[in-house]
């Protein structure tokens, strides 16, 4: 096999494999739900896709023709990693688990689970800017 | 009520995106994929046709090629600095919640401005509200609420809303 499309691929292979343990130790190190749901939704998604890649390249070098079908896999991860994120969160909130204490902005959990519209203060000022 | 209203193709744009698309996932042209995925195109949008909502046309396909390449950019350098904070010292992150005000109507457009929140720096979103004015989204590093706000609705949300003219 050539070296630089093996060269390549490994560089990318090794980019997404950081971007997975990344991830993985984001879900195992962060303190509560809503903060962990941001380790895989971004640098998984970025990990399967750069592993994916990697096999693109290799797939089409070995065939001798463009191998699609990696690229699709990507693109339909990056469309259904949000939406899990979102239906994740939307448990949270319903089951009112806790965020940590720290958390800034935590009155606006009653209404997002109400899914009304927030409480007036700051949220007044905003509405008239945009 | 279905019976007056049959269609062979009740959506002929999905139904050619469903046929190209199978066959690029199998990577083949062979006559049994092709009549797979004849079949498959045909069958799944009469089951899904009753369950699609109205969709806004897009006015401008050329700024919408380019929101996915900032879309891009910006899931990258997403990634980098989510990976310095998960990383980094947990004790300094400030997570918090902030509720975005949506300017934007067309469900198309919410979810697509939802979707990029979620993929974008330090940002899920998490709820909407129920009349779709407000977007409820979590920060992993919340720093100045007003700022984020800012950002989202002249980073994403202005884009999207000249798309679809809106």
């Amino acid at each position: 096999m050539n070296f630089y499309v093996e060269a390549i691929a490994s560089a990318i292979l090794v980019f997404g494999g950081v971007f997975l343990l990344v991830g993985s130790i984001g879900l195992a190190r962060l303190p509560d739900v809503y903060m962990r749901l941001h380790a895989p939704t971004k640098a998984t998604t970025l990990g399967i896709a750069g592993v994916l890649i990697a096999s693109c390249i290799i797939q089409s070098y070995r065939q001798e023709s463009l191998s699609i079908s990696e690229l699709l896999i990507t693109l339909f991860l990056i469309i259904t990693a949000p939406i899990a994120a979102n239906m994740i969160a939307k448990a949270a909130l319903h089951h009112e688990i806790d965020p940590i204490e720290r958390t800034k902005g935590q009155e606006l959990i009653a209404t997002a689970k109400e899914r009304t519209s927030p409480p007036a203060p700051e949220t007044e000022a905003g509405k008239e800017t945009p | 009520m279905k019976q007056s209203s049959f269609r062979l193709f009740p959506m002929p744009f999905h139904s050619m995106l469903l046929f190209v698309i199978w066959l690029l996932l199998n990577n083949s042209l062979s006559a049994g994929h092709i009549l797979l995925a004849s079949i498959l195109a045909i069958i799944i949008p009469w089951g899904v046709s009753s369950m699609t909502t109205e969709r806004p046309r897009i006015k401008k396909p050329m700024l919408a090629i380019s929101y996915v390449f900032l879309v891009l950019r910006d899931v990258i350098s997403a990634n980098f600095s989510v990976a310095l904070l998960v990383v980094g010292p947990l004790k300094k992150l400030s997570p918090g919640f902030v509720a975005v005000p949506l300017d934007i109507e067309t469900e198309l457009g919410i979810t697509l401005l939802a979707s990029t929140v979620s993929l974008t720096p330090g940002t899920v979103s998490a709820e909407i509200s129920e009349d779709q004015k407000w977007l409820y989204v979590h920060a992993l590093h919340l720093e100045n609420p007003e700022e984020l706000i800012e950002e989202v609705k002249s980073r994403y949300e202005a884009p999207l809303k000249e798309i679809f003219g809106c």
